[in-house]
C-alpha cells in the first residue's frame, strides 16, 4: 500500500480533511472515504456524468480528478444542491424532476441535476438545443432525454421568474 | 366499445414514493453497499477470446499482504447435467476448463481495498492455450468450425444430433403450405440481413456484496432484476438451500434484462467464506460490464414473404440465426414470436438456430431477440407495398392480425389491439405532415411483445392512522412502486399518498418474478389488488363490529364505512380497529394464466448527410397498445426509452472486435450510446385497449417500444436516399458503402 497525503478541502460548504493515496480519483474518496455515494460510477472515465460534481463552479467528472487535486479546492456534490437553495426542502431542479418524472431508475439523476445546476448557473435561460448539448456529456439509458430537457427547461423558467 | 371506468387515482402522475431518495443522492445502489469490516473484490479475466486453461497459480496473489481469499472455478461445486443451464452459468461466472470470451472470469480476489484486490488479480499466473476464435454465426455453423463446448448436441427439431457442433438448438414453427402460399403471390421478396452485438447498456454497473455468515447463513446485497431470481441461482450454482440465502435487492440502476443472471453474486459468497466470514463487495468495472454481461445477440437473418397485387400476404418464410455467446441460450425462440406477429399469415415457416460463439453469454435484453428480427420483417414488409404502389400504413391494415387470428406457433392472439393501433397512426398529423428537405425520409415499422404474467406477491399492514404499509418483491426499475401503491390505494378507495410501498428481501414477502417481461405493473398490480380485497374484506368486518351490525350491511364508497345511517371513514375504522383488537393485515398473490400482449407502432422523420453517411432523427412518434396506463408518465417513460436503445441499435451501437476475437471498443466512448444531442423529443400516443382479465386492464408497456425502431429507420433511410439496407447498425460506413454501391 502506498503512503496517504493529506488533502484539505472544502466539500458542500463544510470544511474537510481527509487522507488518500496518490492513485485514488476524487470520486473514490467522495464515494469511499466520505461516504458521499449519491455520485455514481457509469463509467470511470469521463463518459458518462454519473460522477459530476461542482469544483469551484465548474462541472468536472470527479472520476477524472485526483482526489489530492482537491487541495484547498471547493467541492459541490449531489447531497449539497439542495442546501444552495434555501426557500425550500429541495432545490427546484430536484423538485422539476420529481413531476416530470424525468427519472426511471434514477442512476443518472445525480449527476444531470448537478450537470442542470451548472448550465443553469451559467445560462440562465437556455434554449432546447443548449440544454441538450450541455447535457450530451451526461449518459441516461431509461428515458430517452425527453422528460430530462422538459424538467430542465421548466426548472429553468421556475429559477428566473 | 363500452366506456371506460372512471377512476380517481389511476390515470393520474403523482410523484413516486422513493423520489426525493433518488433526486438527492440518498437512495442505495448496488456499489453503494457498506458493511463493517467490508473487503473488496476484484475479478481476473481472460484476456482471450477462445482458449483452454492449462493452469492457475494463485500463490503469489495470496501472499499479497492486505489478501484474504482468492477464488476459481474449481471453488464453485460442480453442477450435474440434469442443472445444465445453471452449470452454464456457474461456467459463466468463473471459467471450467476453458475461456469462451476476452473477458471471461477466470478467478475472484478478495483484499483489504480495492487497489490491493487489483494488484493481486495481477499476480495470479495462468497458462493457456489459446485456440481459435469463431465470431459469428457463420463461422460458427460452417463445416470444421473450430468448437466452444465438446460435449454440446444439437437440439434438432427436438432429436438429439451426434458429433461436435456449436448449434445448440434447430426449432421451427409451420402452419399452412409455403409452397401454395407463394404461389399465389404476384410478388415475391427475399432478403437476408446481418446485425450486430449489442449491449443493454445501463448506467450502474453490476455490484453485489455477499456474507457468508460462520452459521452458514448466506446474505447477499446486491443489484439485480429479480432478488428471488438472483436467490435461486445462487442457491444452485453454490448447492446450497434456497433457507440459507436471503437476497436484499438494493436500488437498481438500470436492468432490461441484463440483470436477471448472477455473475458477481456467487463469487462474492464464495470469497467472503473463504475470506474467514467477511462481506465482500465486487463491482464491476464499466469494461467488465462490457466486456462479460449481457450483450444481445448479433444475428443472421433471412425473410421472404409474398403478397398478392391488391395487398394480402400470402406467404412468409423466415430463417433466424441468433448468437448465443459462449453458451446456449439465445433469444431466438422469443423472436421467432415477434418476426412476424403483426401480420394476419396462413402459410408461415420460421426456423430458429441458436448459435454458439466466442462473445460473452447472451442475457435478455428489453423484447429479447425482437428489434433485429423486426429490423429483417419490417424492411421487407415495406419493400413489399412500395413494390405494390401500397400506403405502407395502409398496407399493414390490410394485413393486422385481430383477437383469435393464429401466431406462427399456432397460439391464436388474445385482445391485441393491433387494428387500433394502426388506425391511430394512421390518422396521426405526424404523417400527414409534408417533409422539407432533399435528403428526408419517413418511415414506419410496426412491433410485437408478447409479455409475460410470472408470479406476484405482495403484503401489508393497516396502521392506526389509516396508512398502508405496503411490502412488494418486485424491483422498481423505472417507478412501479408508484404504479402498484396507485393500484392498492384505487381497491382500497384511499389517497395515494397513504400508501407507503417499499421494496424488501426474500425474507419478508413471498415469492415474486423478476422485474421483467413488461410484468411488474400488470402483476404485482393484480396482486396489489387481490391484497386491496383482502383488506376491505377485513376492514369491512371490523367497521361491522365497531357499528354493532353485520358485515353483509355494511357498504363502502369513497372512503366511507355505512350501515343504517352509521358511518366511519377508512381513518377511523383504522384507529379504532387497532385500539380494540388484532392488527389489520393482508396479503395478496397473482399469477395469470392469460396476460396481455403489446402492439406498437412508430413513424420516423430522418436527414442523412449524404456525404458523411450521418442520420439524424428530425421527428418521432411511437404509439402503443398500453392496455390502462395507470402512471401515464411512466407509460411514456417506457416508450422513450425504448425508442431510444431502439435507435442507438439501429444507428451507432456494435461491439467491434479483432480478428483474434478481442473486443476492441469497451468503453463508453467508443460503444457509442444515443446522448441528449442524439434525439429529439420523442412523442408517445397511448392507444388505451384494456386486457380483459385484468381488473384494472393493465398489460405490460415496456418492451414494445424497443422492438420497432431500426425498422422504422431502415424505411425512412429508404424513402430519404433510396438504398435498402440490410445491416445493423446502421452507421456513417455502412450508409455509404451502400449509397456508392447503387448504379449511378
Amino acid at each position: 500500500m502506498n503512503k496517504k497525503i493529506v488533502v484539505n478541502t472544502t466539500i458542500n460548504g463544510e470544511p474537510q480533511v481527509f487522507l488518500c493515496e496518490p492513485r485514488q480519483t476524487a470520486l473514490e474518496v467522495i464515494r469511499e472515504t466520505l461516504g458521499l455515494t449519491g455520485s455514481k460510477e457509469g463509467c470511470g472515465n469521463g463518459n458518462c456524468g454519473a460522477c459530476n460534481v461542482i469544483l469551484d463552479g465548474v462541472l468536472v467528472n470527479s472520476c477524472l480528478v485526483l482526489a489530492l487535486e482537491l487541495e484547498g479546492h471547493d467541492v459541490l456534490t449531489i447531497e449539497g444542491v439542495a442546501d444552495t437553495y434555501e426557500d425550500a426542502d429541495l432545490h427546484p431542479i430536484q423538485q422539476k424532476f420529481l413531476e416530470h418524472a424525468a427519472l426511471q431508475c434514477g442512476i443518472c439523476t445525480p449527476g444531470f441535476i448537478v450537470s442542470t445546476k451548472a448550465l443553469l448557473e451559467d445560462n440562465p435561460n437556455p434554449t432546447e438545443d443548449e440544454i441538450r448539448l450541455w447535457l450530451a456529456g451526461n449518459l441516461c439509458r431509461c428515458t430517452g432525454y425527453d422528460k430530462i430537457v422538459r424538467a430542465v427547461i421548466d426548472s429553468a423558467e421556475v429559477m428566473s421568474a | 366499445m363500452t366506456a371506460s371506468p372512471q377512476y380517481r387515482i389511476l390515470g393520474s402522475r403523482p410523484p413516486r414514493p422513493d423520489g426525493v431518495d433518488k433526486v438527492t443522492g440518498r437512495a442505495v445502489y448496488g456499489n453503494d453497499t457498506r458493511l463493517p469490516a467490508m473487503l473488496y473484490g476484484h475479478i481476473l479475466r481472460s484476456p482471450h477470446a477462445h482458449a483452454r486453461i492449462v493452469s492457475i497459480d494463485t500463490s503469489r496473489a495470496e501472499a499479497l499482504p492486505g489478501v484474504y481469499a482468492v477464488a476459481t472455478g474449481a471453488d464453485l461445486p460442480q453442477l450435474a447435467d440434469r442443472v445444465e443451464d445453471l452449470r452454464y452459468t456457474s461456467n459463466n461466472v468463473l471459467a471450467d476448463d476453458k475461456v469462451l470470451y476476452d473477458g471471461h472470469a477466470v478467478a475472484g480476489v478478495a483484499a483489504v481495498d480495492l487497489g490491493t484486490a487489483e494488484e493481486a488479480a495481477g499476480l495470479i499466473e495462468v497458462i493457456y492455450e489459446v485456440l481459435p476464435p469463431v465470431m459469428d454465426v457463420h463461422q460458427a455453423m460452417a463445416d470444421g468450425a473450430p468448437i466452444l463446448l465438446s460435449d454440446l448436441r444439437t437440439d434438432e427439431l427436438g432429436e438429439v444430433l451426434e458429433g461436435e457442433t456449436n448449434i445448440a438448438s434447430h426449432f421451427r414453427h409451420e402452419r399452412g403450405d409455403l409452397e401454395s402460399g407463394f404461389a399465389a403471390a404476384d410478388i415475391v421478396i427475399e432478403r437476408e440481413f446481418n446485425t450486430a452485438t449489442v449491449h443493454q447498456g445501463y448506467v450502474e454497473p453490476h455490484a453485489a456484496t455477499a456474507l457468508w455468515n460462520a452459521d452458514g447463513r448466506i446474505t447477499i446485497w446486491c443489484s439485480t432484476q429479480g432478488a428471488f431470481a438472483a436467490r435461486s441461482q445462487t442457491s444452485i450454482i453454490l448447492q446450497q438451500p434456497v433457507s440459507k440465502i436471503t437476497v436484499n435487492p438494493t436500488e437498481i440502476g438500470g436492468g432490461f434484462g441484463g440483470k436477471i443472471p448472477v455473475y458477481v453474486e456467487p463469487v462474492a459468497a464464495v470469497l467472503s467464506k473463504k475470506a474467514g466470514h467477511r462481506p465482500v463487495k465486487i463491482a464491476m468495472s464499466r469494461a467488465d460490464v462490457i466486456k462479460a454481461t449481457g450483450p444481445t445477440s448479433g444475428s443472421y437473418i433471412k425473410v421472404k414473404m409474398g403478397a398478392t397485387n391488391d395487398g394480402t400476404l400470402t406467404a412468409a418464410k423466415v430463417v433466424l440465426a441468433y448468437e448465443a455467446g459462449g453458451y446456449p441460450g439465445s433469444p431466438v425462440p422469443s423472436a421467432s414470436g415477434v418476426v412476424l406477429a403483426p401480420y394476419k399469415l396462413d402459410n408461415v415457416q420460421v426456423d430458429g438456430y441458436d448459435v454458439l460463439v466466442n462473445k460473452p453469454k447472451a442475457s435478455p435484453y428489453r423484447a429479447p431477440g425482437g428489434t433485429n428480427a423486426a429490423f429483417a420483417s419490417e424492411s421487407v414488409v415495406d419493400e413489399l407495398a412500395s413494390a405494390i404502389g401500397m400506403d405502407p400504413l395502409e398496407f399493414r391494415l390490410q394485413n393486422a392480425v385481430a383477437e383469435g387470428d393464429r401466431q406462427a406457433n399456432g397460439i391464436p392472439f388474445g385482445r391485441i389491439g393491433c387494428i387500433e393501433t394502426l388506425q391511430t397512426a394512421i390518422d396521426h398529423p405526424h404523417y400527414a405532415t409534408p417533409l422539407d428537405g432533399k435528403f428526408q425520409g419517413r418511415g414506419v415499422a410496426a412491433g410485437y411483445w408478447m409479455n409475460w404474467g410470472g408470479k406476484s406477491s405482495v403484503s401489508a399492514s393497516v396502521n392506526a392512522d389509516g396508512s398502508v404499509s405496503l411490502l412488494e418483491g418486485s424491483t422498481d426499475i423505472g417507478g412501479s412502486r408508484a404504479s402498484i401503491a396507485m393500484q392498492l390505494a384505487e381497491t382500497l378507495d384511499i389517497p395515494y399518498e397513504q400508501v407507503n410501498a417499499q421494496v424488501v428481501s426474500t425474507d419478508q414477502v413471498g415469492y415474486t418474478d423478476l422485474t421483467g417481461g413488461s410484468r411488474t405493473t400488470a402483476t404485482t398490480g393484480m396482486a396489489a389488488y387481490n391484497l386491496g380485497q383482502n383488506l376491505r374484506a377485513e376492514m369491512t368486518r371490523r367497521a361491522a363490529e365497531l357499528m354493532e351490525t353485520e358485515p353483509e350491511t355494511v357498504t363502502y364508497e369513497n372512503g366511507v364505512f355505512s350501515s343504517n345511517g352509521s358511518r366511519l371513514s377508512f381513518n377511523e375504522v383504522a384507529e379504532q380497529a387497532d385500539a380494540s383488537g388484532a392488527p389489520i393485515v393482508g396479503t395478496g398473490t397473482a399469477a395469470p394464466d392469460q396476460w396481455g400482449a403489446a402492439f406498437g407502432l412508430h413513424i420516423v422523420d430522418l436527414e442523412v448527410d449524404p456525404e458523411t453517411g450521418k442520420i439524424e432523427i428530425l421527428r418521432y412518434t411511437a404509439l402503443q397498445n398500453v392496455g390502462k396506463a395507470i402512471h401515464p408518465s411512466y407509460v411514456e417513460g417506457q416508450m422513450q426509452g425504448g425508442v431510444a436503445q431502439g435507435i442507438g441499435w439501429a444507428i451507432n451501437e456494435e461491439y467491434v472486435y479483432g480478428d483474434d476475437g478481442k473486443l476492441l471498443n469497451a468503453s463508453l466512448l467508443d460503444y457509442r450510446m444515443p446522448t441528449s444531442l442524439d434525439l429529439p423529443m420523442i412523442e408517445t400516443v397511448l392507444v388505451e385497449v384494456p386486457w380483459p382479465d385484468h381488473p384494472y386492464g393493465v398489460r405490460g408497456c415496456g418492451e414494445t417500444p424497443i422492438v420497432p425502431p431500426a425498422g422504422a429507420v431502415a424505411n425512412a433511410l429508404n424513402d430519404a436516399l433510396g438504398v435498402r439496407m440490410n445491416v445493423l447498425p446502421m452507421s456513417p460506413g455502412k450508409v455509404l458503402e451502400q449509397l456508392w454501391a447503387q448504379p449511378a
